[in-house]
């Protein structure tokens, strides 16, 4: 590893021992009534992972997560590739879509749980309707940042359009796609834990919202950490990848 | 341009007559949806009648609140971070994947401890805020030009001065973008929470609505709130495009 790969990864491990000591001392603070200790919260955990109805629960919350971003992926490159091509709709639609971006979602999944029941497909809706706006917007500027000579270049070799994105913009464009596809991996797994929150009977999100009613401090806990480290390793995995890819370019 | 105005118009007209033509057919039925024109005359019912003006109230200020807070806190973080390399180095793996991490996650936590308050919300509001200030802030100060701080020395003004008159202004687009950014995660922040779960505002009356099957409520509503946050996302971001072509980094 690179030097700067050592300093990144000591940063890291400095920032994760910060917030356990940020926790403990809140914790020695307020004491066992508000939350539990990391270490009692991780015990909890060890437990809960262990526990048969659990399972259940991950794999449904899993399942609308996969779905949601295959989904997402499919129609935000399709999407993407022909607001990018298409110059006309994509300067009309572009500025549309980063609006959608800024609308609290939230206030939507009524009107999908009444389209779809209160069903899974509810669910990956949901997720998709998170998920596939980054990639399309990115999709879409990597297309119109592709440098103009390889475009040029395939024309001259008379591609058609399938064959131009398969072997010269998909190629030239995959670091900024890769950043979209990040992107959206974490805003799929938001979406979806959201609708699992407002309305659900599994899943992690319904198991966070069930903690409250049950006033049950550790559950709640063991389910955001894991939530948190999910997502959190995720994503630094992605972002590794893409600082590799974008070097590369 | 006015064939972008008018390809955009004709997207969100055709999108319009498509429901209305569904609706008024039958083929989505009343109960899944009303016919825009009718959440039209709902919404402009509503407003008159005053009945959900409390619930408006207390969302916008519950928002407030927050943003006021992650401005503040976001723009003083960003610049002791800018001057203090280390911190901002070992916090940098933190804000790389804040955004990837269902800050909403939290809020079930927060209700166990703070109890099912305004307190909670804005907490959530205010954390997703808060990053997009302290990152834009960073990205600004660090493409000052050098030679404006060095000017800046030479006319031998003080520190408050540099940072009020020549480093603040230099930076004003990124952090115009982090208010902006700051501005629509406020507004999810705090309707989502009251979505999830609260006792009150704008979010909580769209829940009730839907578990009461009362769509004349339910759909005026949402539209509202699409309508708030596109006209504020819209305002904001023409201010943006202002200063970014002022400072010549956009043509106009």
């Amino acid at each position: 590893m690179s030097r700067t790969g050592w300093n990144r990864l000591r940063n890291a491990l400095v920032l994760i021992g910060a917030l356990l000591l940020l926790w403990q001392g809140v914790y020695w603070w307020t004491g066992d009534v508000a939350l539990a200790s990391p270490l009692a919260t991780l015990r909890y955990t060890a437990k809960l992972v262990a526990s048969e109805s659990f399972d259940m629960h991950l794999l449904d919350t899993l399942r609308a997560f996969a779905i949601a971003y295959a989904l997402s992926v499919i129609i935000g490159l399709a999407v993407g590739f022909w607001l990018g091509f298409d110059r006309l709709s994509g300067d009309a639609l572009e500025p549309m879509i980063v609006a959608v971006y800024a609308v609290p979602k939230l206030t939507l999944y009524p009107i999908l749980l009444l389209a779809f029941g209160l069903t899974l497909s509810a669910k990956v809706a949901f997720g998709v309707l998170h998920g596939v706006i980054p990639i399309i917007l990115f999709t879409l500027s990597a297309v119109h940042n592709t440098k103009p000579i390889l475009i040029k270049t395939g024309r001259v070799l008379k591609l058609t359009r399938f064959q131009m994105v398969r072997w010269i913009l998909f190629p030239a464009a995959i670091p900024e796609i890769f950043t979209g596809l990040r992107v959206g991996f974490a805003l799929t797994l938001i979406g979806s834990l959201l609708a699992e929150m407002f309305a659900s009977q599994r899943g992690l999100g319904y198991l966070l919202m069930n903690g409250i009613g049950l006033h049950n401090v550790e559950l709640i806990m063991a389910v955001t950490l894991i939530i948190v480290v999910f997502a959190a390793s995720v994503s630094t995995l992605l972002l590794y990848v893409d600082h590799r890819l974008h070097r590369r370019a | 341009m006015t064939r972008l105005v008018v390809y955009r118009t004709l997207v969100i007209g055709g999108i319009l007559a498509l429901l209305e033509v569904l609706c008024l057919t039958g083929a989505i039925d009343k109960i899944t949806m009303q016919a825009p024109h009718l959440m039209v005359r709902d919404l402009f019912r509503m407003l008159v009648s005053g009945r959900m003006n409390g619930a408006i109230v207390k969302t916008l200020s519950n928002t407030v609140v927050a943003l006021l807070l992650a401005l503040s806190i976001g723009i003083v973080v960003g610049a002791v971070l800018h001057r203090w390399r280390a911190l901002r180095d070992t916090l940098d793996p933190l804000f790389a994947t804040y955004y990837a991490v269902p800050v909403f996650a939290f809020y079930p936590f927060f209700i166990v401890v703070f109890g099912l308050g305004d307190l909670p919300q804005i907490l959530i509001a205010f954390m997703l805020g808060v990053v997009a200030m302290i990152v834009n802030t960073l990205n600004g100060l660090d493409r000052v030009p050098p030679v404006l701080v060095k000017t800046a020395r030479i006319m031998r003004l003080s520190q408050l001065d540099t940072a009020l008159r020549v480093t603040l202004p230099a930076a004003a687009p990124h952090i115009v973008t982090g208010v902006k950014l700051a501005v629509a995660y406020a507004f999810i922040g705090v309707i989502g929470s009251e979505f999830i779960m609260s006792r009150g505002g704008t979010g909580y009356e769209i829940s009730f609505a839907y578990t009461s099957f009362d769509n004349a409520t339910m759909y005026p509503l949402i539209v509202l709130i699409l309508l708030a946050s596109v006209a504020i996302n819209a305002a904001l971001s023409r201010w943006e495009q202002r200063l970014l072509v002022r400072r010549g980094m956009r043509q106009s």
